[in-house]
């Protein structure tokens, strides 16, 4: 297969490009190692084993090895038990990973991917089950949409928060789906915690329910040591560790609370997960004390609601 | 010659000098400039709150009166920046409450203001008059009820995009009665944060009213009190533009919009019914800027209030708008400068509009001015963009967003290489560029060598290998700001190229390949450098030292380390013994 690109195709070859030989005279990258012309056809990263793709075409649908190393980020998250990541089978939106929808060619990216440093054994094939897993719930569920809406990557594509929550909010009436389609992307609330020094925010809609969110929300918060923070941000590096916090969450300190549509401020689940993505406006990780007479009425309050 | 001139005069001719950029090159010609200039500079512009500190910047320019400030990176706008990063303007109105009672300006973009802040700036500025908080988040309608009720002297009150906690809409009430305001932007505030009656009586005493955008909670039905309150406005952004149809309501409406013969410029109009649409024809043969991304309206309508329209320079619009649409824009607009296409359905997995790179090069085509572009579509081709880089050598900001990552040419199924190299060889004055689709090293190789004007370039999803990044550092010879998410960088491109990032603003890069000890030795390496490593899966030194940080942000600052970082980012540290002097 020949290269994908000739110059004269289009006429740009009025000014041709200098060619990566020349290039490599630049002393700079010499010194630095960086040997252009060895790295010119190599696909991959610096010093991978990875095998020149002979034909260019499957690149549109394969996975490139990279793809691993952006995905390395999640490795502890793969193995710590931080399961937020996947969003459950019921098809509960993104799942913080960007993965190619065509879900054919994947097994090219695992063989690319082994010899890099840093990478955990064993952690590369994960993410592409999630991936045929989340195609075949789209297949079963049928008739919510035609395709599932694409597995979401975060902050992609590039629409500032305050489009995407104006959109969300009030559907566009004129669209043959009763859901929101754009109410579908996301839906970022607050998260305070009492004694951190400022707000985090999550999206709900990657989590499956109630204990998913939980454990996101210890991890999140678990570097804040109760207590020991400033106002302005200066904070302590020792933070609680996690079980410790669980405890605490799970144990008498805390309490998770989340502030409704009306105003008022419940108890986190009582209700169904779905309910509560609707009502919750805000959550609040409340000292137990304060969270004296919440009244667990928000069973009640929905069913009157809906 | 010119050193004997007494430097009143050359103070005087310095006054007419207002860019930054010029100012500070006036300031490098010799000594006497540089403190004459010093002393005369009325606003500062500081691109990066972190690059210099607040006393630094009160030292060198003691005398002025506006301050721009921008926090924290572009892609904090796509929620890729965890909160609580920093960004926090307190310390530097801290600062400068002490030392400059007579501030007038303060113009910030994506920080943390808080209601101290607020307040502070409430009770330390006897004459402050300019308040534009843009992408800002961390304060209450409490804050802006101290501003109301203290800055008697207030002209501007500009809120775009900020996330405000609604507590109360009765801060608008706090404004005295003497206030007159010539600009007020409340767009972004919630549904409980605005008093109607409050609001009409502002209005009403603002005689010098010139911009006023309400929000989204204002009904139509209020609109036209409200403008004919202030007959000589310019700008205008309306709240909901939705209501029964009412004859009544329409006519009222559509009276107070030809009342209005100054207006230029309208925005808002969510929710829009296409039935009150015609209320502002009166007033589209004089208008330049349009703002109806929030107005979820379909192409025919579209097309007939655009051929309204013959002075349009400015359009920011929904995909709604089709292919056809953006047809008839061509024919109709020929003044047309800005075109913004946003998706109206960016998650779903099919289109659901007929919105493809046919419109684009109609545009391109059709409106011989166009110079700055930001594009949401499906589908693209080399042929496309060469054509439209053909039509518009003039552009100064082309950004592209195909919305699958890494979708490749539809007719050819090749990378876009040559369609962005295109884009850079012929526009020679582009100097923001933003990059989408499939792409190889090559189109970074195309923009190393021809976009030597680029100063902000937004990548994602691309290249193939570090001699991307390389060439990119190594050839674009104005880049001020790089941000990359997703893309196969590495260590050796950037140590390589260690030297260039003194020469620019930032440098930001998520979910690449730069190893901890990269970062390591980039900080130890460059001391003018802030080197900040920002990584949720706790402290990078808990892994080996190859493996790659998760996200990496890196600006030049003469202040050193800050201190105000939250638990998840760590600066590198500076080693002198391993510095190259």
């Amino acid at each position: 297969m020949s290269k994908p690109v000739e110059h004269d195709y289009i006429g740009l070859s009025e000014q041709p490009l200098p060619s990566m030989e020349k290039r490599s005279g630049d002393t700079n990258a010499e010194k630095s190692g960086l040997r252009l012309k060895d790295t010119e056809l190599r696909l991959g990263l610096p010093g991978s084993e990875s095998p020149e793709r002979e034909d260019r075409d499957q690149n549109v649908l394969s996975l490139k090895s990279f793809v691993s190393g952006a995905k390395r980020g999640f490795s502890d998250a793969l193995d710590g038990g931080g399961k937020w990541v996947f969003a459950g089978g019921s098809g509960g939106g993104s799942e913080g990973l960007f993965s190619p929808r065509r879900g054919g060619n994947n097994n090219e990216g695992n063989d690319l991917s082994g010899s890099d440093s840093g990478l955990k054994d064993g952690v590369a094939p994960k993410p592409l089950v999630v991936q045929e897993k989340k195609s075949q719930v789209a297949a079963g569920n049928g008739n919510t949409a035609p395709a599932s809406n694409r597995a979401q990557v975060v902050g992609w594509p590039p629409i500032r928060s305050f489009r995407k929550n104006t959109m969300a909010s009030h559907p566009p009436k004129n669209d043959d789906n009763a859901e929101a389609k754009f109410g579908s992307g996301c839906l970022y609330v607050k998260v305070s915690m009492d004694g951190a020094p400022y707000l985090r925010k999550v999206d709900l809609k990657i989590y499956g329910g109630y204990k998913e969110l939980s454990s996101a929300l210890e991890k999140m918060f678990s570097c804040f040591t109760i207590g020991q923070c400033g106002s302005h941000g200066v904070s302590s590096r020792d933070g609680l560790s996690e079980s410790r916090l669980k405890d605490l969450l799970h144990g008498s300190e805390y309490v998770l609370t989340y502030e409704d549509k009306d105003g008022d401020w419940m108890l986190v689940g009582d209700v169904p997960w779905e309910m509560f993505t609707n009502c919750c406006k805000r959550l609040r990780i409340m000292k137990s004390t304060e969270a004296i007479g919440l009244a667990p009425r928000a069973m009640e309050k929905c069913k009157n609601r809906t | 010659m010119m050193f004997s001139f007494p430097d009143e005069v050359l103070e005087h001719v310095f006054s007419f000098i207002q860019s930054d950029k010029d100012r500070n090159s006036v300031s490098m010609v010799c000594k006497s400039w540089y403190e004459i200039e010093r002393w005369c500079r009325r606003k500062v512009f500081v691109g990066n709150c972190y690059s210099v500190s607040p006393r630094m910047v009160i030292r060198r320019f003691p005398e002025f009166r506006s301050i721009e400030l921008k926090g924290k990176p572009h892609f904090a706008d796509f929620n890729l920046v965890p909160d609580g990063w920093g960004g926090y303007v307190f310390p530097w109105i801290a600062e400068m409450a002490g030392a400059f009672p007579w501030l007038e300006e303060i113009k910030l973009k994506r920080m943390v203001v808080t209601d101290e802040s607020l307040e502070l700036i409430a009770k330390s500025f006897k004459n402050f008059k300019v308040l534009v908080l843009s992408s800002c988040e961390g304060f209450s309608t409490d804050g802006l009820a101290a501003i109301a009720a203290s800055c008697k002297n207030l002209k501007e009150l500009d809120l775009r995009d900020c996330e405000v906690d609604d507590l109360s809409g009765h801060w608008l009430s706090h404004f005295p009665d003497t206030v007159s305001l010539v600009s007020l932007n409340i767009s972004c505030l919630g549904s409980d944060e605005v008093s109607f009656s409050a609001l009409e009586r502002l209005v009403g005493r603002c005689t010098n009213l010139r911009t006023l955008r309400l929000n989204r909670a204002v009904p139509l039905d209020k609109i036209a009190n409200i403008l004919r309150r202030a007959p000589h406005l310019v700008e205008f952004g309306t709240g909901t533009y939705a209501a029964d149809l009412r004859p009544d309501v329409y006519s009222d409406l559509a009276g107070a919009f030809s009342s209005c013969k100054e207006l230029k410029s309208l925005s808002g109009f969510w929710d829009l019914v296409p039935a009150y649409l015609p209320a502002i024809y009166p007033a589209c043969s004089k208008l330049t800027s349009l703002n109806l991304s929030y107005a979820t309206i379909q192409s025919p309508d579209l097309i007939k209030l655009l051929s309204q329209c013959p002075n349009l320079q400015r359009l920011l619009v929904l995909d709604y708008i089709e292919d056809s649409g953006l047809e008839a824009l061509a024919s109709t607009c020929k003044d047309l400068q800005e075109l913004r296409v946003f998706p109206s359905d960016p998650f779903g997995a099919e289109p659901n509009v007929s919105l493809t790179e046919r419109g684009l090069v109609a545009v391109s085509s059709g409106c011989p001015k166009l110079q700055s572009v930001l594009y949401f579509c499906r589908r693209m081709s080399n042929e496309a963009l060469v054509t439209i880089a053909k039509n518009c050598p003039n552009f100064t900001r082309f950004r592209l967003c195909i919305i699958e990552p890494r979708t490749a040419d539809y007719l050819t199924l090749e990378p876009l290489d040559v369609g962005f190299g295109a884009i850079v060889q012929y526009c020679k004055d582009l100097q923001r560029l933003s990059l989408s689709g499939l792409l190889t090293d090559r189109v970074f190789e195309y923009i190393g060598t021809y976009a030597k004007k680029l100063e902000m370039l937004s990548v994602a999803f691309a290249g193939d290998s570090d001699l991307g990044l390389h060439h990119v550092l190594s050839g674009c010879e104005s880049l001020r700001k790089l941000e990359i998410r997703d893309c196969p960088f590495g260590d050796k491109a950037l140590l390589a190229n260690a030297a260039k990032l003194d020469t620019m603003r930032s440098l930001w890069m998520s979910s690449c390949a730069v190893s901890f000890g990269a970062c390591k030795l980039l900080g130890q390496k460059m001391p003018r450098l802030n080197v900040e490593v920002i990584d949720e899966r706790g402290p990078p030194d808990s892994r080996p030292e190859s493996c790659p940080v998760d996200k990496l942000y890196i600006y030049r600052t003469v202040a050193g380390p800050r201190f105000d970082m939250p638990p998840f980012v760590w600066t590198m540290e500076d080693d002198p013994s391993l510095q190259l002097s």
